[in-house]
């Protein structure tokens, strides 16, 4: 089980990249973390001509906090948004999130930037994003934009990264005060790819919920806002019947199909109890 | 602008030696390592990226060495069981896993003591679910784990005692 | 250990036997020294890949290599230049009546049977580039109608695998007490289900390995091999590939797990020994963890229909069992694929009274991988199936199930008691090891907990599970039915010429623990200190004859054939020094290396004069005697088709009965395997036991398309058990010697691996007792529970 043959390269700068790109085009992929890409290419499910390592690109890792935004480099190592006090104090969604990603040694190694353009449906950062109404900065040799989370993904490992475009950071937010951040995702085995996970953020003050956000993923072929079942806590205090009219809400938000081990209907129906206990926990009650 | 090639120069340094290689870049750093270098203590389990038999440590981080390139490690630290046994960085643990038998056929155990040496020097106080919890990306076929996570915690509490002391 | 006469270790020191001692030889792998076929070079040395059908079944049209002879690619081989060298094998064993396959070639040569059989080896400089050509191999396919329901298999309608044997039944077997309608008749009460397994695969972490290496200017092979069975696999070799025996030699070095997986014969193995004997030079193959998933040998997948008959007193009064299950398009070869089936027949409700017993056993040919023996053979399907059935009967008749159990085991002085089937129990300690085990685990205040805690929504579950366990078996099992898999065992031990001692021995180390517990017994029995022993083991040009490791035989069998030989070396060194002394051999003893008069300890000679006055100078020795310091002993057990261990399990666990996920809490073993040579180790082999059966019993599984495609062949999808859900698991033991050797040693490696997916099934089943919710389908996922709880559809 060895990769196909390839060339690689690892340039310097940005600029060397996006010439590299233009060169290569559709034959070229990326290398960051490669935790996902180098197992696809050992098991030949990708066969690159070039593979481009933008590893070197230093100056696009790390965390920064900036007039209420908080920018993840690509490049930043999962390991080190796991351990940042930045991350726990201004993202605490993201803080519970990271170790549920994978097993220390891939968090070790892969990259923040790396998941997102990977864009796995089943993956917790995406999910993450779309909660906290990130935005992607994503350049090409011409220009930068930015693409909020809830528009770049498209489809399954599908973005709306253009030909010739880089992930540069996620930019978050910094948490609010009144807001709170849950995170559950349910995984037969401990770093398992989860069979269905719920990131929520939202706003509780004086015990009244509002400007919720419910990112599920696991369910379909990208994460997915359900702003139907997020709207059935729009303004009220966290109460069995909210959870039910979120839970039966969710029948407009998710359509999640079978994979190997689940049926459509377990998704559904795991994805119902989630709702309940994330948003239990997010509301700080127990339940 | 670089070229891209198929074949490269590296420099690295593996287990404190320098050392200098051709190699062809889609070599992955376990096979570099295991052909090239004749270390052979790190093993392919699945080669991709489940199983944890071929943790390595780059740049003082345990990773999966069937997931890195060679070519990515040009300049890097390599560190391998040989080395670390070696050098006796590993020396109470592999004690501890020698007297609780926390090894059968050994084809996990290179892994698991980097794994569980990675966890000891971040956590000196984790719970027996801490321990499971950080090797479970590291299957055994043989143990049912139980001497594994003993060992490990039996080392926990010597070096907490040592620590005290 | 018991006493049987003559020198007995208790009576001596140092006494190994019994001893939680660490293995000498697990320091080497501990420091990543160990020696794995992977890690072996040899001098111009080649690899293989194989290209595989990527059809369930389909006539292969053509196949054009040309592309694939790029630079660095040696040769490719396919299936017609292979047979030509490598007679065709037929799984079949001649006792088993009524057992039928078809030939089977290395490379499928006009037919592919399974998704992931080889048909063409590229044999090329380096793996990769090997991988590279197996692409350019173009093959035509002509898909064919794949038969991938055992349920069907036999209906007209589904095509013949292979027409010549007119339909897909591979073998069946009957067993019949008579009086079973008669008995169900007249029950109280009647409980019946149907318990299914799936297919699962061994997963040892190193894959299969083999590196071969052909002399042929002295016809001489040599193949490194990650195997269990040595000997069997010189037999095979030369056998089908016509070579001279003794020029086949097979070295297994540090294998890096068996469970079975490693008995069998594998096509792609022997197209890499074909390869080397074409090339003249060393080919290694080590087949990787994706192809491994599609040519491993794979297990259980059977389907059991059963029924129990009780009386309102709480006996049971019969037993009716239908399995039926599929194996792969052939038999396995050369242990057949018909073992699981014959265990299921055999042993269902074989703990207990079997006043009236039926069962039929049914496997069936099928499009999928090859199908045989996996630890612990049979069994787990026949506790799950006797267990899931007296848990049933338990609650049918509101009787406690630990209570049930101990009223209807076989009778503490039955033994040896002859099953329905016509196996024999020498002796089980069923009453002593419930006992044991219901105080390890505090049954009662369990049982009040899980009360208390159902009152708060909490809902736990206890689950038992008696089971037996064949060991040390006879040539009943293969030899008989015309296959070379010896049943003996054979030890040689050499006084070295400083007074330690060598011990070769024909049982192997696969993790077990073999080269430690021989190191133990001929310690104890010749009486040198353990740092005095080399074991030299895995290679049949230096070790003695014998089965290897395989059917929990190593420590009952090859420990024995260990013990008899050090009983003898030391007979034979007091002997010696008794006439060097003038002295009587029965005054002295072997202490800690040195020969001395047993009732002061004096030291009379040291070992190391011992060997030195037999070796070096010869000249003191008596002319009429010549003493003989290297011994060879054999051993086989021929009383019983098996010495059968027995004991019992239990699991507590929890189920979130919103998400149906399962949480193991804690898991009992109370196990007999007779003499224990070292706890430490068996108690971590039975762990690693129960765990595969947790592995059964919660997450293997593989999956398959209508069209026989594996769903799930690699470790992300294919789950295996994993640190973070198991439990701590507590092993206790009863401990009843076999009176068939003087050891008393039987198996230990597979009794964890028969009773724990019972265990956690009844323990489910339990905790959803309230809902009136039952599974009976392994694993038992999120999914199959939230069925059964009636919350999704």
């Amino acid at each position: 089980m060895k990769a196909p043959a390839f060339a690689y390269v690892k340039p310097a700068s940005l600029a060397e990249t996006f010439e590299l790109i233009e060169r290569y085009g559709e034959e070229a992929r990326l290398l960051a973390g490669g935790q996902s890409l180098v197992a696809a290419l050992n098991m030949r499910l990708a066969a690159p001509r070039v593979l481009i390592d933008i590893g070197g690109l230093r100056e696009f890792a790390g965390i920064n906090v900036m007039e209420g935004t908080l920018a993840i480099g690509a490049l930043t190592r999962h390991r080190d948004v796991e351990r940042s006090p930045e991350i726990a104090r201004h993202l605490p969604l993201l803080h519970q999130a990271l170790p549920h990603v994978a097993h220390a040694a891939v968090r070790n190694r892969g990259t923040f930037g790396g998941s997102i353009a990977f864009a796995d449906p089943a993956a917790e950062l995406p999910a993450c994003s779309l909660a906290l109404d990130a935005k992607f900065l994503i350049a090409s040799k011409e220009r930068a934009r930015r693409v909020a989370a809830r528009e770049f993904f498209k489809g399954l490992y599908e973005t709306a990264m253009e030909p010739g475009e880089i992930l540069l950071a996620g930019e978050f937010p910094v948490l609010e005060s009144g807001y709170r951040s849950a995170f559950q995702e349910l995984a037969r085995r401990h770093g398992d790819y989860a069979i269905v996970g719920l990131a929520a953020h939202g706003r509780l003050a004086n015990g009244v919920l509002s400007d919720v956000r419910l990112a599920y993923f696991g369910v379909g072929a990208t994460p997915v806002l359900a702003r139907n079942a997020a709207a059935a806590f729009e303004g009220k205090a966290f109460s069995d019947a909210a959870v039910s009219a979120a839970q039966a809400a969710l029948e407009h938000d998710l359509e999640p199909s079978d994979d190997i081990h689940h049926s459509a209907a377990a998704k559904m129906h795991l994805a119902r109890v989630l709702t309940g206990r994330v948003m239990a926990q997010l509301a700080g009650a127990e339940r | 602008m670089r070229e891209p090639a198929e074949i490269m120069e590296v420099k690295l340094v593996v287990n404190g030696e320098t050392i200098s290689r051709r190699v062809a870049v889609r070599q992955n750093l376990v096979d570099f390592l295991r052909e090239e270098l004749g270390l052979t203590g790190s093993h392919f389990g699945c080669e991709h990226g489940v199983c944890g038999a071929c943790t390595v440590v780059v740049d003082g981080e345990m990773v999966r060495g069937c997931l890195v390139l060679a070519a990515q490690c040009d300049g890097a630290r390599v560190e391998t069981i040989e080395g670390l046994s070696g050098n006796g960085a590993l020396a109470d643990l592999q004690r501890a896993f020698h007297e609780r038998n926390a090894l059968q056929c050994g084809f996990c155990t290179p892994g698991m003591l980097l794994t569980a040496a990675e966890l000891l020097a971040r956590n000196p106080r984790p719970s027996r679910e801490e321990i499971r919890a950080h090797l479970s990306g590291n299957y055994c076929r043989c143990t049912g784990y139980q001497a594994i996570v003993d060992a490990v915690e039996a080392v926990c509490r010597a070096r907490r005692e040592e620590a005290a002391s | 250990m018991k006493s049987a006469g003559g020198p007995t270790a208790a009576s001596r020191t140092p006494n190994y036997i019994g001893v939680p001692l660490p293995r000498a030889n697990a320091k080497r792998l501990l420091a990543g020294r160990g020696q794995y076929v992977d890690d072996i070079r040899l001098p111009r040395m080649v690899h293989a890949a194989f290209v595989r059908s990527p059809y369930a079944h389909a006539r292969i049209v053509r196949i054009d290599t040309t592309e694939a002879h790029v630079p660095g690619v040696l040769r490719v081989i396919t299936g017609a230049e292979v047979a030509g060298m490598c007679r065709p094998y037929v799984g079949v064993l001649a006792h088993v009546k009524g057992m039928r396959s078809a030939p089977q070639y290395p490379l499928a040569a006009d037919r592919a049977r399974w998704q992931g059989e080889p048909v063409a080896a590229v044999i090329a400089e380096t793996r990769a580039l090997a991988e590279d050509a197996a692409q350019l191999v173009r093959v035509e396919w002509e898909e064919l109608p794949a038969v991938t329901d055992a349920e069907t298999a036999l209906e007209p309608a589904t095509p013949v695998i292979h027409p010549e044997l007119g339909d897909n039944l591979c073998f069946e077997r009957r067993v019949d007490s008579g009086g079973v309608d008669e008995a169900f008749a007249r029950a109280d009460q009647v409980v019946e289900a149907t318990f299914v397994t799936t297919r699962h695969t061994a997963v040892t972490l190193e894959p299969r390995s083999i590196l071969a290496d052909f002399n042929p200017a002295e016809r001489q092979l040599t193949v490194w091999h990650s195997t269990q069975v040595p000997y069997m696999m010189q037999w095979i070799l030369a056998r089908h590939f016509g070579l001279s025996e003794p020029r086949v030699r097979v070295i297994a070095p540090d294998v890096g797990g068996g469970f079975g997986l490693k008995i069998h014969t594998y096509g792609d193995e022997l197209a890499t020994v074909a390869a080397a004997i074409l090339l003249g030079r060393p080919v290694k193959f080590i087949a990787d963890r994706l192809e491994s998933f599609v040519s491993d040998f794979h297990a259980r997948g059977h389907c059991v229909k059963a029924r129990m008959a009780v009386s309102k007193a709480g006996d049971i009064l019969a037993v009716d069992v239908d399995d039926l299950y599929g194996i792969g398009p052939y038999s396995g070869y050369p242990r057949g694929s018909a073992n699981e089936g014959i265990q299921v027949a055999n042993l269902v409700g074989a703990p207990y009274q079997q006043r009236a017993y039926r069962a039929r056993s049914r496997a069936v040919f099928q499009n999928k991988p090859m199908y045989g023996q996996y630890r612990a053979v049979g069994h787990p399907i026949a506790c799950i199936t006797s267990e899931g059935l007296v848990d049933l009967a338990a609650e049918a008749l509101g009787r406690d199930p630990a209570e049930f159990r101990r009223r209807n085991y076989l009778p503490a002085d039955a033994y040896p008691h002859t099953l329905v089937s016509g196996l024999t129990f020498e002796r089980l300690s069923q009453h002593e090891a419930l006992d044991k085990l219901l105080a390890m685990m505090d049954y009662r205040r369990l049982r009040a907990e899980q009360a208390e805690l159902r009152k708060r929504g909490v809902y736990r579950g206890i689950g038992l599970a008696s089971f037996v366990e064949n060991s040390n078996p006879s040539s009943a099992t293969y030899g008989q039915g015309g296959v070379s898999i010896a049943a003996q065992d054979a030890c040689t031990i050499k006084l070295t010429a400083t007074g330690g001692i060598t011990v070769a021995s024909s049982i192997n180390e696969i993790g077990q623990g073999g080269y430690a517990v021989i190191s133990q017994i001929a310690a104890t029995l010749v009486g040198v200190p353990i740092e005095q022993v080399k074991v030299v083991i895995g290679d049949t040009e230096v070790t003695p004859y014998g089965g290897g490791n395989w059917g929990s035989r190593g420590t009952g069998i090859g420990g024995e054939a260990v013990f008899q030989a050090g009983k003898a070396l030391r007979a034979n060194i007091l002997n010696f020094v008794a006439r060097l002394t003038e002295s009587e051999a029965s005054l002295l003893e072997i202490r800690d290396g040195s020969v001395v008069e047993a009732a002061s300890g004096a030291v009379r000679m040291s070992l190391e004069e011992v060997a030195r006055t037999a070796y070096f100078q010869t000249a003191r020795v008596p002319r009429d005697f010549q003493p003989e310091l290297t011994v060879t002993r054999s051993y086989a057990q021929k009383t019983y088709a098996g010495t059968y261990t027995n004991g019992i399990q239990a699991s507590h666990l929890e189920v979130d009965v919103d998400t149906g996920f399962v949480k193991l809490l804690r898991h009992w073993v109370v196990d007999d395997c007779g003499t224990i040579v070292n706890p430490l180790l068996a108690d971590e082999q039975i762990r690693g036991a129960v765990v595969q059966g947790i592995g059964a019993a919660l997450y293997e599984q593989c999956l398959y398309s209508p069209e026989g495609q594996l769903l799930n062949g690699s470790l992300i999808d294919y789950l295996v058990p994993m640190a973070g859900e198991m439990p701590d698991i507590e092993v206790g033991h009863t401990c009843t010697p076999t009176a068939t050797s003087e050891l008393g040693a039987k198996g230990a490696g597979e009794a964890g691996t028969a009773g724990a997916a019972a265990a956690i099934m009844n323990a489910l089943n339990d905790a959803l007792r309230p809902y009136h919710a039952r599974v009976f389908t392994l694993p038992f996922t999120p999914e199959r529970v939230l069925r059964a709880l009636g919350k999704i559809q």
